[in-house]
């Protein structure tokens, strides 16, 4: 067991799949040639290793959504690269009109078995580039949406997205990548649509995903000093939605927050609160809160970003107005 | 194309334009709903370039799918049923008369937002050379696409990675409803393949001969992996755009001049009666033929019974995630249904 960037987790997955199934390839903008591989570097060598197979393609996500699906189709396994999540907007005609309804509308004779890996998130870029649409992608029938926060978990999450023969949204947090965490030297798959704990507490659910659950473990480290222990579920797949231990967690803890990066009305975390009040309310201490982003086109000055972000803190504020608070 | 193949493609032509006559008809009755977009006057492009394709090319088109489907060979029975909603239609009705497929015979589908399957095209066009297989593919458009981003973009890609595909291109005139001289700048349409160094082709569309002759060369270069190619087919439409267009946007005159020239009459009359390849009583016999198998293709639509309401939640998903319900979170069965936005 090696510890290894959340960028290398996502490089060994793609090499081992590359390796296993001559019907991968791996194309985007910019993964080959451009500073060694990619602007995030996750595919880094990996052209030298598998000719042919990683390629360059024009500056058109409509193109390289849909030349994937039409080959997803047919059999390929194409793992796709949309620079940022941004762009994916020019592509989502594409991903919702077709990668999602082939399967269904054709009656089930149809499969687009392709992964779009997509980085979202915030890093000083300003307004375009960087937002979350995890909200909308998983509101979506027909499409699978999963979002990693761990080196771990995004190893086997990838491998599993690109065995899949749906097609998979992978969300990358831009703030993730140079993270570190353990990882097996052995192979492993982590099932898609199954949320994980990452940590057992009595006394508060925190529901979150990605970059929050970073935040959040820093919260309940802050919390536990205190006494206050958090029950963290990371949800790791968006759609399919596993809230099975969510709701088992607040049947114990009998508060929850939901934790997200996104912006806050019609967020994800909308939908988990109503989901968590339908199966769980008659056990609940307190209403459900969330933590989540201002609603602003995000600034470029530093101070102002990190206004419009929820990190530890927020969550720690947000635990201790729950626990303060009587009911 | 020998005697029995020429007979061939005018029984194709007239099946589709007795269909599509049928289909309007039936339409009126309320047996069919939403969108129809008829193929009427366009008949030889369809029937001309599927005839000179192999039975296994990919075929994608877009949503004016009738005449493709009848001329890749799909039974009118399950495409009448399709139109229906019924469940013995192409796709057991998930997917009505802008959807019309069958895999097993390479039409991977009518596609329902311009331009959106010309990727789809390409991609399919890739794994044919991934998988080194000889099989092109035909992607049919209407010449209103050729405005779009994802026209470009595929039409890039393609030339870019040297994929067999011929993108071909109903120039009938309109886009919807609005002429090609209000919605293009450039009105020779094979001109526009031109800015992607892309070998382009115009043809007559009413000329199922030279729709033949257009798409089997074009074919032969991509399979010698010589590359993509447009071929441009100037057609006209002789219904509106589909049935709930009232065609008032259309001069009268420029509708009743361009039926002087029918596809089908023409290849009747030009062709095969002037080499004496038919008679009028085999003329005759087709007509009957055809219009009796369009009644049994109502006929069977009309027995065909409505999906199951129980299959709703099938094939949403390929792989479906166990114990995850259909509305996106995993709650017990028993407790999701209620759930749905319909039961409140």
């Amino acid at each position: 067991m090696a510890e290894i960037t959340f960028r290398e987790a996502l490089k060994r997955a793609l090499r081992e799949e590359l390796a296993r199934d001559p019907e991968v390839v791996v194309w985007g903008e910019d993964i080959v040639a451009y500073g060694g591989g990619g602007a995030y570097a996750v595919t880094a060598g990996l052209a030298k290793e598998f000719p042919g197979r990683i390629r360059d393609t024009p500056i058109a996500e409509e193109a390289i959504v849909g030349v994937a699906i039409g080959a997803a189709m047919a059999g390929i396994r194409p793992v796709v690269e949309l620079m940022t999540i941004n762009f994916a907007l020019v592509a989502w005609d594409q991903i919702v009109n077709h990668a999602a309804k082939q399967h269904h509308m054709f009656n089930g004779a149809i499969n687009v078995p392709m992964v779009m890996r997509s980085p979202a998130g915030f890093g000083r870029t300003a307004a375009t580039h960087s937002q979350n649409f995890d909200a909308w992608l998983a509101s979506i029938p027909g499409l699978k949406v999963v979002e990693p926060a761990t080196p771990y978990d995004a190893k086997g999450l990838l491998k599993s997205a690109i065995r899949d023969n749906d097609p998979v949204f992978f969300i990358e947090h831009l703030q993730l990548y140079g993270t570190r965490g353990e990882v097996p030297d052995t192979e492993y798959l982590i099932p898609l649509g199954v949320s994980d704990r990452k940590r057992e507490g009595k006394d508060l659910t925190v529901v979150t995903w990605g970059r929050m659950l970073i935040e959040t473990m820093k919260a309940a480290k802050t919390l536990a000093a205190e006494g206050i222990e958090l029950d963290v579920i990371d949800l790791r797949t968006l759609r399919p939605l596993d809230l099975s231990l969510a709701i088992e967690s607040v049947k114990k803890t009998n508060r929850a927050i939901v934790v997200e990066e996104g912006w806050r009305s019609i967020g994800l975390g909308a939908e988990i609160v109503a989901s968590l009040q339908e199966e769980a309310f008659h056990y609940l201490d307190a209403p459900i809160a969330r933590v989540a982003g201002l609603e602003v086109p995000m600034p470029y000055a530093k101070n102002l970003e990190r206004a419009t972000l929820p990190f530890a803190e927020d969550v720690v504020a947000a635990v201790h107005a729950m626990m303060a608070n009587q009911y | 194309m020998n005697r029995e193949e020429l007979v061939s493609l005018y029984r194709q032509m007239v099946l589709i334009r007795v269909f599509e006559d049928k289909s309007a008809e039936m339409y009126a009755k309320a047996k069919i709903a939403g969108f129809l977009h008829l193929y009427n006057g366009q008949e030889a492009v369809a029937v001309g370039a599927l005839s000179a394709l192999r039975q296994d090319d990919d075929l994608v088109t877009h949503y004016r799918d009738h005449g493709y489907a009848l001329a890749r060979g799909l039974a009118s029975t399950a495409v009448m049923a399709e139109l229906y909603g019924r469940v013995g239609g192409t796709t057991g009705g998930r997917g009505g008369s802008m959807h019309i497929a069958d895999i097993s015979k390479h039409y991977w589908g009518g596609y329902a937002i311009v331009g959106g399957h010309l990727p789809l095209a390409t991609g399919l066009a890739y794994a044919n050379t991934h998988h080194k297989c000889d099989r092109i593919v035909l992607c049919v458009m209407g010449e209103g696409s050729t405005n779009i981003g994802t026209f470009h973009a595929a039409l890039n890609w393609a030339q870019l990675w040297k994929l067999p595909v011929i993108f071909l291109v109903e120039n009938n005139q309109y886009a919807m409803g609005t002429a090609l001289s209000v919605h293009s700048a450039v009105t020779e349409i094979y001109k526009k393949a031109l800015a992607h160094d892309m070998h382009a082709v115009r043809a007559d569309g009413k000329d199922v001969l030279a729709m033949h002759d257009a798409v089997a060369l074009l074919a032969d270069r991509a399979r010698r992996g010589e590359g993509p190619a447009l071929l441009e087919a100037v057609t006209y439409r002789f219904r509106g755009h589909s049935m709930a267009d009232s065609d008032v946007q259309r001069p009268k005159e420029e509708i009743s001049e361009q039926k002087m020239r029918d596809p089908i009459t023409m290849f009747l009359n030009d062709v095969l009666f002037k080499q004496n390849l038919i008679t009028q009583v085999e003329v005759d016999q087709i007509q009957k033929d055809v219009e009796a198998e369009v009644e049994a293709s109502v006929a069977f639509a009309d027995a065909s019974p409505e999906p199951a309401l129980d299959t709703l939640y099938n094939d949403i998903y390929a792989d479906p995630v166990d114990n995850i319900q259909i509305n996106g979170s995993l709650i017990k069965p028993a407790t999701v249904l209620p759930r749905n936005g319909k039961h409140g």
